[in-house]
């Protein structure tokens, strides 16, 4: 596991820019560039991260980054891999940079099509579980129960797990990721870099202006998240289903914090009840008894989804 | 050697995107798109072409990974239809403001609701707004060529945009027609090496399409119009090049038939054309002065051609293969307003025809042009749009 | 600006945007609550600085971080982190 110290001092994602104080998302997109340099070609959509490079005639990214339509971010990742292919130059990572809105719902056809076709690229979904760029409307990724603008009394319906949709592509590496623990982010696009075929990174980002908590919290939100067991920090290797740190030492339900704790700090959960909560912990809780059997129980692991 | 050959006008874009040296094809397919891909996959699987072949799971994803493509500096080209083009919207939209110099063949079929397989122009036309150069053509040679010419066209710097090649379904993609095709040398003689007016480097990192304020917006839409302006001026250049190096021109902006001393010009597109010669060399051995005029560059709008072509004549009478619903045919429109401001100018109207792939015979043309010259002869346009051979 | 003065024959055919620090302008003026830390107290674990949204914290060759108030938000992040306390929050003076 890298170390702080260890992370260049360079920057690629630059200051001054757009994003909100507190922005989950920008501290992660600085990691990233810790993690993969500057031999690095951005595709973004429509996203917060749109807004965060700032307006023409400046930006904010120090490495070339093509904003792309919407639904499109697999599809001109696709496009950028097979051009590098032909100019001989695959040495260059693409990367796929991308909101919630924008891979689990209107970009998840282009995501799956790159995916099946093992489009060597890596693909990140910084899930801060809601539409943050239009102003926080629901999306697939809102969790039940939240307060969105388009869902002022509570989402009805569960979080779409979009790792084990990609997971299901066969796909070589499949990781969970949090803002809160920037190393293990590091430490998986480090190793996504090395891998041939499509890697896919879902990245839990918390969004102060979302959430509706303090902006100095970000960083103790998404903790909170992963030591709750509301967000698993996992890898999928080839099939191989693997718990990463702090989240490993979670199967034992009595090591995870209550989920009750997770909402009591954020304004969007302010609308459930208990039976809302309770639901919500049996949830997570038979979330966790599928990790802890995917995790062990037998003398081999068994792959979540057969190899490709 | 040059080869001659006889094949479909699909399969001829196959070989116009091999001969150009395509790097990039990302395409899905469509009725009756399929068989240009189905040729290209065959040349990339042989490796007589040497590409990657993205076998994209939408036209959207289509033509967003041509862009991608095309911005980290490749020769991109992909083809399709119908909805497949209507689906490929806002992509079209975001390939001409990104000023991108992708080729895509659009092989002409009529939108639904309902499915209707067969050729007409509402396809390519309804995306007239797009800032794509869109050229029309009337048989399966001038596709080739007119591909080849599209890329020397797009890559222009002083054009930078990105071209459809508009064929109509079945009429030629599915039709065998004897094809001059030339050497690839020749071909690499005329075409230089892919140009584009901005990359994707690591070298020179940009972001391209962030947001735009009002403050700087309208002059990106300037420059798109006035790189159309300098397209028109071009277009007969390239063409002209291209006659001089391969032995045939495509046909420049607009193609006339017997125009010289014609009274009444008959004023259509693509392979309606070929039926127009027909009706008018019946009309002239009847004595009537008609000629045939083929706008085979739609976009940009060949207005200063169209005012010359009609300077002499007392009646043109256009034939749209597509109707603006609420309004009239496209060409029709877009020849009054060019004719317009112009003193004497002459009588305009409207024909539509051959929707959905309704047949537009020499005849029909024929009926078309003698209602014509009776509205001449009147001195004044009984109707400005009519509908032909429609059932009551 | 320089940008907007230049003639449209020298602008770029197409928006391309130049990767430029502050281009936002001087972020720093968004703060309400400006982070100020106790050297006394700072350990060096450089936590606050792979934590900060903006870069707007600085880590020197020997690990000291500095805060460059041009473009700090006040976020607070920082501060909520540090796990000696040495940063804390004071008020914008108007």
């Amino acid at each position: 596991m890298v170390t702080v110290k260890e992370l260049s001092k360079e920057e690629y994602l630059l200051k001054g820019h757009a994003a909100c104080a507190g922005c989950g998302p920008a501290v992660s997109l600085r990691s990233l560039f810790k993690a993969l340099g500057n031999r690095v070609i951005m595709v973004v959509p429509a996203c917060c991260t749109t807004v965060i490079q700032g307006p023409y005639p400046y930006t904010s990214s120090a490495v070339p980054l093509q904003n792309v339509l919407f639904e499109s971010t697999g599809a001109a990742a696709s496009g950028i891999v097979a051009a590098l292919k032909q100019k001989k130059a695959e040495d260059i990572t693409v990367v796929g940079w991308a909101g919630d809105g924008g891979t689990v719902d209107i970009g998840i056809q282009a995501l799956s099509g790159a995916a099946e076709r093992g489009t060597n690229f890596i693909y990140i979904c910084y899930d801060n579980e809601a539409y943050g760029n239009t102003g926080m409307q629901r999306s697939g990724a809102t969790p039940y129960g939240a307060w969105t603008t388009t869902t002022p009394t509570g989402k009805r319906e569960r979080k779409k797990d979009m790792p084990l949709i990609m997971a299901a592509h066969r796909i070589p590496y499949v990781a969970t990721a949090c803002t809160s623990y920037p190393l293990d982010f590091v430490n998986k696009l480090r190793k996504a870099k090395d891998i041939k075929g499509t890697k896919y990174i879902h990245l839990l980002a918390p969004c102060p202006t979302g959430w509706r908590y303090d902006t100095s919290k970000t960083i103790e939100m998404g903790r909170l998240a992963v030591l709750s067991g509301m967000w698993a920090l996992y890898e999928i290797e080839n099939g191989k289903f693997k718990l990463n740190s702090p989240s490993d030492r979670l199967i034992d339900k009595a090591k995870r914090k209550p989920v009750k704790e997770y909402f009591a700090q954020q304004g969007r959960f302010r609308g459930l009840s208990e039976a809302d909560i309770e639901r919500i912990q049996k949830w997570v809780d038979e979330d966790w008894e599928q990790y802890g059997k995917l995790t062990s129980g037998s003398a081999v692991e068994p792959p979540l989804y057969g190899k490709a | 050697m040059p080869q001659m050959t006889i094949d479909t006008a699909n399969h001829i874009a196959g070989y116009a995107a091999k001969a150009a040296r395509v790097k990039v094809v990302a395409a899905y397919p469509i009725t009756p798109q399929t068989t240009v891909v189905e040729k290209i996959a065959d040349f990339v699987e042989s490796g007589e072409m040497n590409a990657e072949y993205i076998r994209v799971e939408s036209e959207h994803s289509a033509m967003a990974a041509c862009m991608s493509a095309a911005a980290t500096g490749v020769r991109t080209f992909t083809a399709t239809s119908s909805h497949g083009l209507a689906l490929m919207h806002e992509a079209l939209h975001w390939a001409s403001g990104s000023r991108l110099p992708i080729v895509m063949a659009v092989v002409n079929r009529a939108m639904g609701a309902p499915w209707s397989i067969w050729p007409d122009f509402s396809d390519s036309l309804s995306q007239r707004d797009t800032g794509w150069i869109q050229f029309y053509c009337a048989d399966n040679q001038e596709v080739f060529d007119t591909i080849i010419q599209a890329y020397k066209l797009c890559e222009n710097e002083r054009v930078f945009l990105p071209a459809m090649v508009c064929l109509e379904g079945f009429i030629l993609s599915h039709t065998y027609a004897p094809v001059n095709l030339p050497d690839q040398d020749k071909v690499d003689q005329f075409l230089p090496d892919y140009k584009c007016g901005w990359t994707l480097d690591i070298n020179r990192p940009y972001s391209h399409g962030n947001l735009v304020s009002p403050e700087w917006y309208m002059e990106f839409r300037y420059m798109i119009q006035e790189a159309m302006e300098n397209a028109k001026q071009l277009i007969p250049q390239i063409d002209k090049e291209y006659g001089k190096h391969f032995g045939r021109e495509a046909g420049g902006l607009v193609e006339k038939y017997k125009c010289e001393d014609a009274d009444l010009i008959m004023l259509t597109m693509g392979t309606m054309a070929s039926d127009a010669k027909i009706a008018v060399d019946k009309l002239r051995k009847e004595g009537q002065k008609v000629g045939m005029g083929r706008v085979r560059v739609y976009r940009p709008y060949p207005t200063e051609e169209i005012v010359k072509l009609a300077q002499s004549v007392q009646m043109v009478s256009t034939i749209d293969r597509h109707i603006s619903f609420g309004m009239e045919g496209f060409l029709a429109s877009e020849t009054k307003a060019a004719l317009f401001n112009q003193k004497d100018r002459p009588l305009v109207a409207g024909f539509i025809a051959g929707l959905g792939g309704r047949d537009v015979t020499a005849e029909t043309i024929e009926k078309m042009a003698q209602k014509s010259l009776k509205s001449m002869r009147a001195g004044k346009v009984e109707k400005e749009t009519e509908w032909v051979d429609l059932r009551e | 600006m320089s940008e907007a003065k230049k003639s449209r024959k020298e602008w770029p055919l197409t928006p391309l945007s130049t990767p430029t620090v502050g281009s936002m302008g001087k972020t720093g003026s968004w703060r309400t609550f400006r982070p100020e830390i106790n050297y006394g107290k700072c350990t060096r674990c450089t936590l606050c600085w792979i934590y900060c949204p903006d870069a707007a914290i600085t880590r020197e060759d020997d690990d000291s971080v500095k805060i460059d108030y041009d473009y700090c938000k006040g976020c607070g992040i920082c501060a909520n982190e540090c796990p000696t306390k040495a940063i804390s929050m004071k008020r914008e003076e108007e």
